[in-house]
């Protein structure tokens, strides 16, 4: 692990995890994870598959229990048993690789569901937030649209924006772009790109180098359900120090961008 | 010159028949069995002792209107109330069944296992006979209507509860997930995105339970019911003794069909377009 890990106050930091380790039966999926990410930060999260960064992930918000070690969001302990979860999911934004969007409702009413029986708001202003949503993302028209009406890029779109209509903290975002078709990618790394140069604090698990490259302030390295690197972008994609982190980027990034037997 | 093309032509090896003729022979062979039998019936049945038997017009029009006005409204009156019932029971118990407190969980299979083991009719005589005397004094409010409401939820529950417990199930865990990611209860969640989600996929299985129920709602054959209540099983039953004739019975059962057939159509057809859409 490299010596600037910790780059910042954790004690003021939007997400701290401490120690983390999570078990499936017999399956040691985390196994002692520190890391955090500072407010304003965008954490991508790269790292073979089964590594364990959905999982990382999934505990932030308590989606899965984690077995042991502590998750504190905004300074409030999430793996405390008298946490009120539901007020801490509240501040927290998550988008999935399978959009999940409510089949049974239109993108409006998806946007204004959470706002009207979590926050209760008002019907006109659960609309109104959700609208300024539904146009960063840019689909003001589609506001009567059921989600099957929707192309997979658009979904993900409503997705990020009935997250947002929450107005969360911080964001997670698990593979948003892994279920779409690769044309599709570019709208919804784009929606991403915009929260990002806003200032949202991001956490991002990705196959998408060049987003991570791009976009990320720190990239995170998971394997075999440890941290094993982790830095900016240009330092982990660019210049891994790892063997580990060589092998796996030799393995995704374009072969063509990769020197070697193939050019 | 003929000739001997037509002996060339007998010389050769017979050509085998063609998949098509195979096909057509087959097809052949099936509908002359088919008009066979039909003209059998035809020849042996003797009509006018079956048109004696079943189909008196002057009896059929005797049970207009109250075939219609009472009996197939009782049935519809009894179907309803029980299919209510049942469905409020039914979600009840699938809710329980799927409870994280293991004594609910016990109960609600053991209510299912006992009302899916046992015969509607024993119920129906529970309800209607052993109810009575083993609260003596107590009546069933509702007097007919309630006691066949009560025994058909009793039956239909524990066959909705499983469907209703089948369609929550069915509903993608990513759906509860992305609710409570919004902070949403997991009660909130239940009722407002998986419920409604769940009913949309059990429609086809509970059109056709509500088709099973039509039927069994028959069983009140088996309570005293006065005149006024009467379904169209009793209805046709006593008028077939009184008249010492079947046709009665045949016309309540076209009663029943107009309905259940048309609703086991509706069934197949949501069935359909569920799988259309899920596709």
């Amino acid at each position: 692990m490299t010596a600037e890990a910790l780059p910042h106050d954790r004690a003021d930091a939007a997400i701290d995890v401490r120690d983390l380790h999570k078990s499936f039966g017999d399956h040691e999926v985390l196994r002692g994870i520190d890391f955090s990410v500072a407010r304003g930060e965008v954490v991508c999260v790269i790292g073979p598959s089964g590594s364990g960064k959905s999982t990382l992930l999934r505990c932030i918000n308590l989606l899965e229990q984690p077995t042991s070690g502590r998750v504190l969001v905004g300074g409030v302990e999430v793996t405390d048993p008298d946490v009120d979860i539901d007020a801490v999911r509240r501040r927290i934004g998550m988008v999935f690789q399978s959009f999940n969007l409510f089949p049974h409702l239109t993108v409006l009413e998806n946007l204004t569901i959470a706002q009207r029986r979590v926050l209760r708001r008002s019907k006109a202003e659960a609309a109104e937030v959700a609208r300024v949503n539904l146009e960063k993302v840019g689909l003001s028209e589609r506001e009567d649209a059921y989600p099957a009406q929707l192309s997979g890029g658009q979904q993900q779109r409503v997705a990020i924006a009935r997250s947002l209509s929450m107005g969360p903290d911080l964001m997670l975002f698990d593979e948003p772009t892994s279920a779409l078709d690769p044309e599709l990618v570019g709208e919804v790394l784009s929606v991403m790109r915009e929260l990002a140069a806003e200032g949202m604090t991001m956490m991002v698990v990705t196959h998408e180098m060049s987003f991570a490259r791009e976009v990320a302030s720190r990239v995170v390295f998971m394997d075999g359900g440890v941290v094993v690197e982790q830095g900016p972008p240009a330092q982990v994609i660019g210049s891994p120090q790892h063997e580990r982190t060589q092998s796996f980027l030799s393995r995704v990034l374009d072969p063509a961008a990769t020197p070697g037997p193939h050019s | 010159m003929s000739t001997v093309t037509s002996s060339t032509r007998t010389g050769a090896p017979r050509a085998r028949l063609t998949l098509r003729q195979k096909r057509r022979l087959s097809l052949a062979v099936q509908y002359a069995l088919f008009v066979a039998a039909v003209v059998a019936v035809a020849l042996v049945a003797d009509w006018q002792t079956l048109r004696q038997n079943f189909a008196r017009t002057e009896i059929a029009a005797e049970m207009f209107p109250e075939v219609l006005t009472v009996a197939l409204k009782n049935t519809v009156i009894y179907t309803l109330s029980g299919f209510t019932g049942g469905l409020v029971l039914g979600v009840l118990l699938a809710l329980m069944r799927l409870s994280s407190v293991p004594p609910y969980r016990w109960l609600a299979m053991a209510y299912i296992e006992v009302f899916r083991g046992l015969p509607a009719l024993l119920i129906f005589l529970f309800v209607g006979v052993g109810v009575p005397l083993a609260f003596p004094g107590s009546t069933i409010p509702g007097g007919t209507v309630g006691q066949v409401a009560l025994a058909l939820t009793l039956v239909a529950a524990a066959y909705m509860a499983e469907t209703v417990r089948a369609g929550i199930q069915a509903v993608p865990k990513g759906q509860t997930e992305a609710a409570r990611s919004l902070g949403m209860s997991s009660t909130w969640a239940l009722i407002s995105i998986v419920i409604p989600q769940a009913f949309r996929i059990i429609v086809p299985p509970l059109t056709n339970e509500l088709v099973l129920l039509f039927k069994d709602s028959s069983l009140v054959l088996f309570l005293g019911v006065q005149l006024g209540d009467r379904e169209l099983t009793k209805f046709g039953r006593d008028l077939a003794s009184t008249k010492a004739n079947i046709t009665p019975i045949l016309i309540a059962g076209l009663c029943y069909l107009a309905i259940t057939i048309p609703l086991s159509y509706l069934a197949r057809r949501l069935e359909a377009r569920n799988a259309k859409a899920t596709a």
